[in-house]
């Protein structure tokens, strides 16, 4: 079963990178801001595999909470400066 | 239930693949953003339930589907936000670049 586990995060880990390229490449500032989402949406997912690993659901779950928070918190900031800004 | 939770985790992995593909291949970031919130939420919902279905009835099972809940409320509103501020900062769509 922790064989199994360790394919699911590696495949994680690989999506990130996937989505680490439309950060670093994209156009425009919005296309690294819906990578950046991305990425968070994955490491939460990354979070919880690893504490079913680890057998301390209890402790990395809280820990899951708190970053899907912190990156809504940042989303709506960015979002918000680049639309009274204007033109990127 | 153990058959069950590793079928829904291989399913969402798919998913997430899936999304993948379309952040990478997708022309403008308004069809990038379908990439993110639609076939992303459901590739996390249905990791999630899987390992909430491996937890076995409890507490555990609970706070997964609350971050589930959390997620599933979380990433439209981003998404929606995002491409908001994209289109009043005058960000045109590759369909009318074209004509």
């Amino acid at each position: 079963m922790t064989t199994f586990f360790l394919f699911v995060l590696i495949m994680l880990s690989i999506l990130i990178l996937v989505y680490l390229y439309r950060v670093i490449q994209g156009p425009t500032v919005f296309d690294r801001v819906l990578g950046l989402n991305g990425i968070s949406t994955k490491s939460i997912i990354l979070v919880v595999v690893i504490g079913t690993v680890y057998g301390r659901e209890e402790m990395f779950v809280d820990i899951s909470t708190g970053y899907a928070l912190l990156n809504l918190v940042g989303a709506f900031a960015i979002a918000k400066f680049l639309e009274q800004r204007g033109t990127p | 239930m153990v058959v069950i939770a590793i079928a829904l985790i291989l399913v969402g992995l798919f998913f997430l693949v899936v999304a993948a593909v379309g952040m990478v291949r997708l022309p403008d970031v308004f069809t990038r953003s379908h990439a993110v919130s639609l076939t992303d939420s459901l590739g996390a919902f249905c990791v999630l339930v899987g390992l909430s279905l491996y937890q076995g009835f409890g507490i555990n099972m609970l706070k997964i589907l609350v971050v589930l809940a959390l997620l599933f409320l979380l990433n439209p509103v981003i998404a929606h936000a995002t491409i908001r501020a994209a289109y009043r900062a005058g960000v045109k769509p590759q369909a009318e670049e074209d004509q």
